[in-house]
């Protein structure tokens, strides 16, 4: 019998997929990461191809066992951390996909979201699942999917066609897929598709009905950490452990495990997720209700969320969409060419805007351009918009709990950037602080995971794995944030009602 | 006696295409290329890929068509971003802090010093001040050891300055330096004790990028008892966690041999 050396993670994101190794003292032993296609088939239209998703995790995986020189019977058990809300339709007998993963950013669905808002009975839904209908969750896009694609219905209401995020879907694969292959999804996931009731932790005949999505498609809900089955392909005998949507991960793995603490994972987009404990908390100011994780058969344990949709997603479109930097980093660079943003603001509201606004119409603009402006100053305006965003939502978290946050945890992608934490400090007046995994969304599926299966023996331990990696302190003077967050709501307004009702 | 080797006729092709691709309207399909150098199709694809890797070339998305890359236009200038270096170190220089218990920084070369480009704190919790941007001496410290020790160019530069004295144990002598930086590339990293601040140790290793550059260095620092054996060396196990550490980024970066 071989010792059970390692924890393996496997974070399925909306850019790519990574798999980590983490030793018992959650510290990082092998990463292997490959990045997926974004098909952007017309204005507003997200899709991943979950096939090509799928083979990235076949390659992945094992070759993340070989850089650490290890084999399967040497990890103790998976945990997988997934985008959440990103809706894949497929084929239980042949396993193919119908059609592209819809993602998250999609706003296909946006006047269907507008005609269900407008129905009598809406105010049901955020009553029962803690969500708004927006163009973001899944409900809406599966509504979509069965109403555009012929036949789809029918198959769908016969249980041929299967319902999943892609945790559903890569656990649907590494079970077997259509060779007995496992139908689950975890709470954190189910609690993002407007379909489950918040109390019940299960799927609610009143909002399927109100979506029209049928019962026999939906993955069976399960606690976050729980041994649901062991792999049969690609880490055969691997105990899959644990499953979590990627922010609630990432709470996880800064052990927020306390009512009142909280952390913002800084993407494609940016979360800011706070401990509720076990009620579900209605947030007054523009918060969601969500589940943060449920550990086994424990109570759940629920979280306000504050979701902004791009952040480090404009940082791409800066890379990719108008090439004026040749690496997402390098527009720490490009902003340090100049002092400040010159007057300009950039809203990003490609996908509508999120939290606190949830306006589906807007879209994104530029505003305060003038000669003067050179592209020095809209990468600093690229990296504001990110510090303004975390600004809103951290005032409608503090307006929501009654309490001003102290310090903000942060993790993810974003937070190697020097300049941008520091400004996040300044126009929040808190510090900021990183803690030793930047990879916390992993840690946090491995976390998870390791603690199903023992290899960790409770949440204590885990907490005192959480070190200090660096802290930002304010600095801004405050006449200044004021002004500058002044600009900044006026900019935002001006994103409002772009999209006209019924055309575009 | 040794027998010199002649010219590499891949380097010898590589620099014909690029030749070629500065001439004219610059966009080149492969087998134009391959035609006009009179060489097999996939020999010219063979090479423009490992230029492309290398960003001495770039293809269009769209037509396949090969142009000169931007890396070309800057081999002057550092070749590797600072922030970029610091997104891909930032999950080993973590993973490093957390199993030596120590500090770790990264620096680069700019004129001379070694600017710190990433710092994690000592993961005690205890109350550290964040030291990216600050630019530390290179002949004191194991972080510039490190990049003099692979830098010809910049280890000469030095020569023409004195050096400062910062400690009893910082090396002043530019001949002594130089049997420092010798033993460093032997060795494959560098340590620091007590040379640039009193009761203070480090040890560092150096990131490679493609074909072996170095491109920055890596370090853990901290208080001697805790970095070093009684007879004032640095623990082995450390060190290891440093050039493990050091590798791996490089191996992220494409360094293919170390
Ligand atoms: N130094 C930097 N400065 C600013 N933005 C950065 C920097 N490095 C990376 N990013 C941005 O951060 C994002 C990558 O972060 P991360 O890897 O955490 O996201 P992700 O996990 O890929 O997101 P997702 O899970 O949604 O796929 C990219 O959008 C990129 O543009
Ligand atoms: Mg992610």
């Amino acid at each position: 019998m071989m010792v059970e050396r390692y924890v393996m993670s496997i974070d399925q994101g909306t850019t790519s997929t990574r798999c980590i190794l983490f030793d018992h003292g959650g510290r990082l032993v092998s990463v292997t990461q490959r990045e997926h296609k974004q098909h952007f088939p017309r204005p507003g239209w997200v899709e991943h191809d979950a096939m090509e998703i799928w083979r990235n995790l076949e390659r992945i995986a094992p070759e993340a066992l070989e850089h650490a020189g290890a084999t399967p019977d040497q990890v103790a058990a998976l945990g997988i951390a997934n985008q959440r809300e990103t809706s894949v339709l497929w084929d239980r007998h042949t396993g193919r996909p119908v059609g592209r993963a819809v993602v998250w950013q999609d706003t296909r669905t946006d006047s269907l979201v507008s005609e269900l808002n407008a129905r009598p009975d809406a105010d049901m839904v955020r009553e029962r699942c803690g969500l708004p209908i927006a163009t973001y969750f899944s409900a809406s896009r599966v509504r979509w999917l069965l109403d555009n694609t012929p036949g789809l219905r029918e198959r769908a209401e016969r249980g041929d066609v299967l319902f999943g995020t892609m945790e559903s879907w890569l656990i649907w694969n590494l079970t077997g897929g259509p060779g007995g292959g496992l139908h689950i999804t975890d709470v954190t996931n189910a609690s993002r598709t407007l379909l489950m009731n918040l109390t019940t932790l299960a799927w609610d005949d009143d909002l399927l009905a109100f979506f029209g999505v049928p019962r026999a498609m939906l993955p069976e809900i399960r606690p976050s950490t729980e041994t649901y089955a062991r792999a049969s392909r690609v880490l055969p005998g691997v105990r899959i452990a644990a499953a979590l949507g990627d922010q609630q991960a990432a709470l996880f793995g800064q052990t927020c495990f306390a009512p009142g603490e909280a952390k913002c994972t800084y993407g494609t987009g940016s979360f800011l997720l706070l401990n509720t404990g076990t009620e579900p908390v209605r947030s007054t100011h523009g918060l969601l209700t969500t589940v943060g994780y449920q550990i086994a058969d424990e109570p759940a344990v629920y979280a306000l969320e504050g979701s902004i949709a791009i952040t480090g997603a404009l940082v791409q479109w800066f890379r990719d969409g108008l090439g004026l930097i040749a690496s997402a980093p390098e527009i720490e660079t490009l902003a340090r060419t100049v002092e400040d943003n010159g007057g300009c603001y950039i809203v990003p509201a490609f996908s509508g805007l999120f939290a606190p606004y949830w306006r589906s119409e807007a879209r994104g603009i530029i505003v305060g351009l003038t000669s003067y402006i050179t592209k020095g100053h809209l990468a600093r305006a690229v990296l504001e918009a990110t510090g303004w965003q975390t600004r809103e939502v951290v005032d409608a978290m503090n307006a929501d709990s009654g309490l001003a946050l102290k310090a903000l945890k942060v993790d993810g992608g974003m937070t190697a950037d020097n300049l941008l934490m520091q400004f996040i400090s300044d126009v929040l007046d808190v510090p900021v602080i990183r803690p030793m995994a930047a990879e916390t969304v992993s840690l946090g599926a491995a976390y998870a995971a390791g603690l199903a299966v023992g290899y960790w023996a409770d949440l204590e331990g885990l907490r005192r794995n959480w070190h200090r990696a660096a802290q930002w302190l304010p600095g801004m003077d405050p006449v200044r944030r004021d002004t500058e967050y002044d600009n900044w709501r006026r900019a935002v307004e001006r994103t409002f009602d772009w999209i006209k009702p019924g055309g575009r | 006696m040794a027998c010199v080797p002649g010219p590499v006729q891949s380097i010898e092709r590589a620099a014909a295409i690029l030749r070629l691709l500065a001439r004219g309207s610059g966009r080149l399909g492969v087998s134009e290329i391959a035609a006009s150098l009179g060489l097999a199709r996939a020999t010219a694809h063979g090479i423009l890929r490992t230029l492309q890797g290398v960003g001495f070339v770039e293809q269009d998305e769209e037509t396949g068509k090969y142009q000169l890359g931007a890396a070309l236009l800057h081999l002057g200038t550092s070749y590797l971003d600072v922030n970029e270096l610091r997104s891909r170190a930032i999950n080993w220089a973590d993973a490093l802090a957390a199993r030596s218990g120590e500090a770790v920084r990264i620096g680069t070369p700019l004129d001379g010093r070694v600017l710190v480009v990433h710092h994690v704190f000592r993961p005690d919790d205890t109350l550290q001040a964040l030291e990216v941007g600050a630019l530390l001496p290179a002949h004191a410290t194991a972080l510039g050891k490190v990049l003099l020790a692979f830098d010809a160019g910049a280890a000469a530069a030095l020569q023409e300055t004195g050096l400062e004295p910062f400690c009893r144990r910082t090396i002043t002598q530019h001949r002594e330096l130089g049997r420092a930086l010798a033993e460093i590339r032997e060795m494959g990293w560098a340590s620091e004790v007590e040379e640039f601040t009193v009761g203070e140790a480090a040890v560092a290793a150096p990131i490679r990028g493609q074909g072996g550059l170095v491109v920055g260095a890596m370090g853990i620092s901290g208080a001697i008892e805790r970095l070093c054996d009684p007879r004032g060396r640095p623990k082995p196990t450390l060190v290891t966690y440093v050039r493990d550490a050091a590798r791996a980024v490089s191996r992220d970066l494409g360094a293919s041999r170390w």
